[in-house]
């Protein structure tokens, strides 16, 4: 498999995000968006809407603050 | 399914920090974690944490921390690397503690070239009192105690005390970034490697002064305050390696 083929996978950690939106800023590919359902902390995380978009750069969790981001390849 | 960010393993898992949304002590604090796991120093590692909104920085990192007085964060810091050097020491300061209350130490242990890492946190407001004009607020900013924005004639210019330690012969490396945008991020960490490797060679006293987003207390939000420190803030306080000594300390060292 080519690494252009390479599937990657967005996971959010729905209450540890607290929805700062940086993420979705910096993201190129449009794959987060913020969610419109509050998290337990009360805020609107963000989520992947659009995940086959993802190239795995891994800059969405080098911004975020609160390690809320997973990226998994595969 | 393999998991690509690895969860940094000096940083402790499943808590969620005090700090605003968007902050970024949160990034600092990861950053730190990933270059102590990179360089295998956290076993020996000792980080003095300051007052201010990096207080409770010891429910985040999972290695020795210890608290200091308002200020005194390198003059602890001191105090332990003279008394056990094996340690590794890490003074983490915000700009209300290391560039106001604390600028005796800061100066005077700069001076001294202490064998120390200074992590310095500059958000140009006292965060964690309500945002009112730190010594670092630049000309024209809107704070809780300068509502018409500083004024020099009145409140003074901004301090730049990082270029002020990089002046001293004891300061071995020093340099200035920013954590808002992903190409600061990763300038932040290559100059916290860096410093860090300054104090394991035994070198002196290295800074890092790493411009942070307070979107609380600029009261903008999160994207708006990453886009106020690269327009407004770079223009004070401008980002690159401020002094680097390294190669004379080597050749002294011998």
């Amino acid at each position: 498999m080519s690494k252009k083929d390479k599937v990657f996978t967005v996971q959010v950690r729905r209450d540890f995000c607290k929805g700062c939106g940086l993420c979705v800023e910096y993201c190129k590919k449009e794959v987060l968006q913020v969610s419109p359902r509050l998290n337990r902390l009360g805020y609107n995380p963000a989520e992947a809407a659009n995940p086959e978009a993802c190239i795995g750069c891994l800059v969405c969790t080098q911004v975020c603050p609160d390690l809320a981001i997973e990226v998994y390849s595969g | 399914m393999e998991l690509l960010n690895k969860w940094p393993k000096y940083y402790k898992k499943d808590v969620i920090s005090h700090y605003c949304p968007g902050c970024g002590h949160g990034i600092v604090h990861r950053l730190v974690a990933e270059v102590l796991e990179e360089l295998d120093l956290g076993r020996k590692a000792y980080l003095v944490c300051p007052a201010g909104c990096a207080v409770l920085a010891y429910h985040y990192f999972d290695f020795d921390v210890i608290e200091s007085a308002h200020g005194r964060g390198t003059a602890i810091a001191t105090g332990a690397k003279r008394a056990r050097p094996e340690l590794f020491v890490i003074s983490y300061q915000g700009d209300g503690d290391l560039s106001a209350i604390g600028t005796a130490e800061t100066i005077h242990s700069a001076n001294r070239g202490e064998n120390i890492c200074v992590i310095f946190i500059n958000n140009a407001v006292y965060g964690m009192t309500g945002g009112q004009m730190a010594p670092t607020s630049v000309i024209g900013q809107s704070t809780m105690t300068s509502p018409e924005g500083r004024n020099p004639e009145v409140d003074g210019y901004p301090l730049h005390i990082t270029d002020v330690v990089a002046s001293f012969p004891g300061v071995a490396y020093a340099e200035r970034t920013s954590v808002a945008t992903p190409a600061g991020i990763r300038k932040t960490r290559k100059a916290i490697r860096q410093a860090f490797e300054t104090q394991v060679e035994g070198l002196g006293y290295s800074i890092v002064e790493v411009l942070s987003p307070c979107p609380t207390n600029w009261k903008m939000d999160p994207v708006t305050a990453c886009r106020w420190v690269e327009e407004e803030m770079v223009k004070e306080y401008k980002p690159g390696v401020l002094t680097d000594k390294r190669e004379e300390k080597r050749k002294e060292k011998g």
